[in-house]
């Protein structure tokens, strides 16, 4: 489980997060939807153990979150975060070698399934076959947490079908978690279970999806401009 | 690929009312077994959790089985099998008969014109 208690992070005099406490119970695919710079990309950081709170504590499974936390947590930045001189392959042993929870059977049938050439270096690939290639290196990991920032963003419709295709069929619920920040709310919807709207650092509301298309009758979309308004 | 869901709608009960169309269908047989949990949550893009509460939905309903360690079946009970045919051709009924009530059609009207309809049928299988 995560849990962020009293949490506020500032930047210099920028603050990002205000007094935030949340929870993500284990097993869910969660959504942290809200504006651009709105304290998305800062919560995941957090969680990850990449940046520190100014006050209030985060936990990860009880564990206080610094960078050795990234034994349990897999976080896949929006910024390109690889060596790009190394090819397609050289990167998959790169991880192998950094994490010990690295999978590689699993990672060379999705580099299948995404249709990558091993052989490739990283600065040749399109955008959208880097963004493949972050997608294979993060969910190749067997960690409990997996923390994906904009992981479509920029990407033409069929990578971002490839990757939410991807999504469903190699994480395993029963020992992952899944916290992803995005703007293309129509097409992750029905991969959510949970969102959490953040709206200036400060979170407006938790819900379950099915919840605010039964009790609300509205869509991702919609609620969340409804709620922005309030 | 992924279909569309009606954004107002839970999506499990549209993933429930769509199995049960196949099974009216008969595109699932009686006694078959549905795809995994991970499987149907692949082809038609949604969470795993969201499948499995299908799953749990039909079973409850008696529509579907679970087989240990097998996987989920449709039920061979064809009392269960009739009474959800039978809901299905009510509801579709009853909606039709509201919304041509909304337009002011009255019974006769609408008893009229389903028989003008399927009589026109008729003829027109009967020329091709």
């Amino acid at each position: 489980m995560i849990q962020l208690d009293h949490v506020s992070k500032r930047y210099l005099t920028k603050k990002a997060l205000k007094d935030v406490s949340l929870q993500i119970e284990p097993g869910h695919i969660v959504g942290l939807i809200g504006s651009n710079g709105s304290g998305k990309s800062t919560t995941l950081k957090l969680i990850s153990g990449l940046i520190r709170p100014t006050k209030g504590t985060v936990l990860v499974d009880g564990v206080m979150a610094s960078r050795k936390i990234c034994t349990k947590v897999a976080f896949l930045s929006e910024l390109d975060a690889y060596y790009s001189f190394f090819t397609v392959k050289q990167t998959l042993d790169f991880y192998a070698q950094t994490f010990g929870d690295f999978n590689r059977a699993k990672a060379e049938e999705m580099i299948d399934f995404m249709k990558l050439d091993r052989n490739q270096k990283v600065k040749h690939l399109s955008k959208g076959n880097r963004g493949r290639l972050k997608i294979v290196v993060t969910l190749s990991r067997d960690a409990p947490f997996i923390l994906m920032d904009e992981p479509l963003s920029g990407l033409d419709p069929m990578v971002r079908q490839s990757i939410i295709k991807g999504l469903i069929s190699f994480i395993d619920l029963e020992k992952q978690t899944v916290v992803l920040t995005t703007h293309e709310l129509q097409e992750i919807e029905p991969l959510l279970d949970t969102v959490i709207l953040i709206k200036n650092g400060e979170i407006l509301d938790t819900k379950s999806v099915e919840e605010i298309r039964s009790k609300e009758n509205l869509s991702l979309v919609d609620w969340m401009v409804k709620e922005y308004e309030q | 690929m992924a279909e569309t869901f009606n954004p107002s709608v839970p999506i499990y009960l549209q993933l429930c009312e769509r199995i049960k169309n196949r099974i009216i269908r008969g595109e699932i047989g009686v006694g078959e077994r549905l795809p995994s949990v991970r499987d149907l949550a692949i082809d038609s893009g949604v969470n795993p959790n969201t499948v499995q509460r299908t799953y749990r939905e039909l079973e409850e309903e008696g529509i579907v089985e679970k087989r240990r360690g097998q996987g989920t079946y449709v039920t061979e009970n064809q009392e269960t099998l009739g009474r959800m045919r039978n809901e299905l051709k009510e509801r579709h009924i009853s909606a039709f008969v509201r919304e041509m009530n909304e337009m002011g059609y009255s019974e006769a009207e609408m008893l009229e014109g389903l028989k003008h309809y399927f009589d026109e049928e008729c003829t027109k299988e009967g020329n091709q």
